[in-house]
């Protein structure tokens, strides 16, 4: 088994076929494109390679150690930088053809007019434990 | 339905029993002698132990079983401890007092769980644990962090309050403010936090009463959980998504929930000592008592939202006028009362995008929605907001 992580993003993914932000979309269509994430999740907890699945607020900042008995530096929300992390889901799955299958599966989520939305989403496999056997 | 019962979680075991069976099997045993922490354990050990076999051999007196079992693991665990032999001589030599605990022990075990020198997070785990009577495992769940987690955050809080004397007069303010935490940020699981809260709730005001003059807060409290739990069934579509109250079918809230959270209230208020749950309960009932969202007591709800805020200063509560104010004078004197609240305050923007889409500016009320969406702090509520812009974008048909 392999643990991978599928990085939805904001920014800084190259545009997805059916480009239409979200609030362009009617409500009905939102509501297809929500049920369609939850109905992937469920499936991926019946077949039992669901992790975890998280979805990110968009605003956040830099932090940085500020040196001893100082506090923390902070700065941003830097509006300027390319890539921002809508949201993840850690998936635990058998093959890399699989992880590859499961990402294109979600990035098929219906958009506007409820075409699929051909979204490119980032797959990054985890680095797992040592396996016990080395040779 | 009835709102104090908790999940019963398929084991076959009544659950709601063991809970309510867990403080008073702690308070016994801090009763013959163990310490606050130990006996806790054991008594978690006891109730891991009562879910095994229940099922398959279900105790005659269920209380006697847990006392019995929780007696021996604190014995067991004393023992392995050599440093403490003297000290288990002692506790294992005397034989325990014939009474059982009383209403005092389990207040006692309120406000020892919420001692104020916990943190909230620590507050809530060791109350749900020690006084709802949950496993570690479904107090971990429910808030969505590992079992070893939550057990580590639960035995640092035991060890903070090491050194309090069980039968010190506690803080009820912060019991309440647990209570309400639990409530109100309670995440689905196998256990269903709000009635959780309901349950521990009921349990407090009843064990308050016999000694004081009744608590108007803690009354108030309870009143608040039960008008805002029987909405609870009008509160989500079934997609999933957030329905807000004006669009809720109120045919669908929970009638007896609603008649016993006014007749706690009203007594509350009979006692003539207001306070701020008290004053949000009022805002509820008010809720609770119209047919339609047109046909709502706007102004008796303005009136109270003053009270909350002359007794809480909390930016909050203005917020939540304004959005009283929108309604019994109009969008524009709401979007006046808006002004002055600190534009970084968590749903602000959705407020004043709701009171510019009435004031006939859609254009606006669209353009605020979108920024709302991206300040939204649960998923539920960014979805709610994005689909009201959808909605102001893609035509009044969907409306």
């Amino acid at each position: 088994m392999a643990k991978y992580l599928m990085l939805k993003h904001y920014r800084g993914a190259p545009a997805p076929a059916n480009d239409v932000p979200m609030d362009r979309w009617t409500p009905d269509e939102v509501s297809a494109h929500m049920r369609y994430m939850e109905d992937f999740a469920d499936r991926l907890r019946e077949t039992g390679e669901f992790v975890d699945s998280q979805a990110l607020a968009p605003g956040g900042s830099w932090v940085q150690y500020g040196g001893e008995g100082r506090p923390p530096v902070t700065d941003g929300p830097f509006a300027e930088t390319k890539d921002l992390i809508a949201g993840f889901m850690v998936i635990d799955v058998d093959s890399h053809e699989r992880a590859l299958e499961l990402a294109a599966e979600l990035s098929a989520a219906p958009g506007a007019g409820g075409e699929p939305l051909h979204e490119w989403l980032e797959l990054r496999p985890m680095l797992s434990a040592p396996t016990t056997v080395e040779d | 339905m009835d709102a104090g019962a908790a999940g019963a979680g398929g084991t076959g075991v009544d659950e709601h029993l063991l809970r309510t069976l867990t403080p008073r099997v702690t308070s016994i045993l801090v009763r013959r002698g163990a310490d606050f922490a130990a006996a806790e354990d054991a008594v978690q050990d006891a109730l891991v132990e009562a879910l095994r076999t229940w099922p398959a051999a279900p105790p005659r007196d269920p209380l006697g079983w847990l006392v019995t079992v929780a007696w021996r693991r604190f014995l067991d665990a004393t023992r392995s401890e050599s440093a403490r032999r003297l000290r288990e001589e002692r506790v294992a030599e005397e034989p325990p007092p014939g009474p059982t605990e009383s209403a005092d022990d389990t207040l006692q075990l309120y406000f020892l769980c919420a001692h104020p020198s916990l943190t909230s997070s620590s507050a809530v785990a060791l109350t749900l644990r020690a006084v709802g009577g949950l496993t570690t495992r479904q107090v971990a769940e429910a808030y969505l962090v590992p079992e070893a987690t939550m057990a580590q955050r639960i035995s640092r809080a035991k060890r903070t309050v090491a050194d309090v004397r069980f039968d010190q007069v506690g803080d009820l303010a912060t019991v309440l403010r647990v209570l309400y935490l639990v409530f109100n940020e309670g995440y689905s699981g196998d256990v269903d936090l709000a009635a959780e809260a309901i349950r521990l709730t009921r349990r407090l005001v009843a064990a308050l009463d016999p000694r004081h003059d009744g608590h108007p807060e803690a009354s108030g409290l309870l009143a608040l959980m039960l008008l805002h739990h029987a909405r609870r069934p009008a509160r989500t579509a079934p997609d999933g998504s957030l329905v807000p109250l004006a669009e809720q079918d109120r045919s669908r809230w929970d009638t007896g929930a609603i008649t016993e959270g006014v007749a706690l209230l009203q007594g509350a208020l009979g006692r003539d000592r207001l306070g701020e749950l008290q004053a949000q309960a009022a805002i509820a009932a008010l809720h609770a008592d119209a047919p339609s969202v047109e046909e709502t007591d706007w102004v008796q709800v303005v009136e109270w939202y003053d009270e909350l805020v002359r007794l809480t200063d909390s930016p909050v509560a203005r917020l939540n006028r304004a959005v009283a104010v929108g309604e019994a004078d109009g969008p524009r004197a709401g979007l006046a009362a808006l002004a002055g609240i600190d534009a970084s305050l968590p749903r602000r923007t959705a407020v004043e995008a709701y009171l510019r889409e009435r004031d006939g500016d859609p254009a606006t009320a669209a353009r605020l929605y979108v920024e709302a969406a991206a300040r939204a702090r649960s998923a539920a509520e960014r979805e709610h907001l994005t689909r009201q812009a959808a909605r102001l974008h893609t035509g009044p048909e969907d409306a």
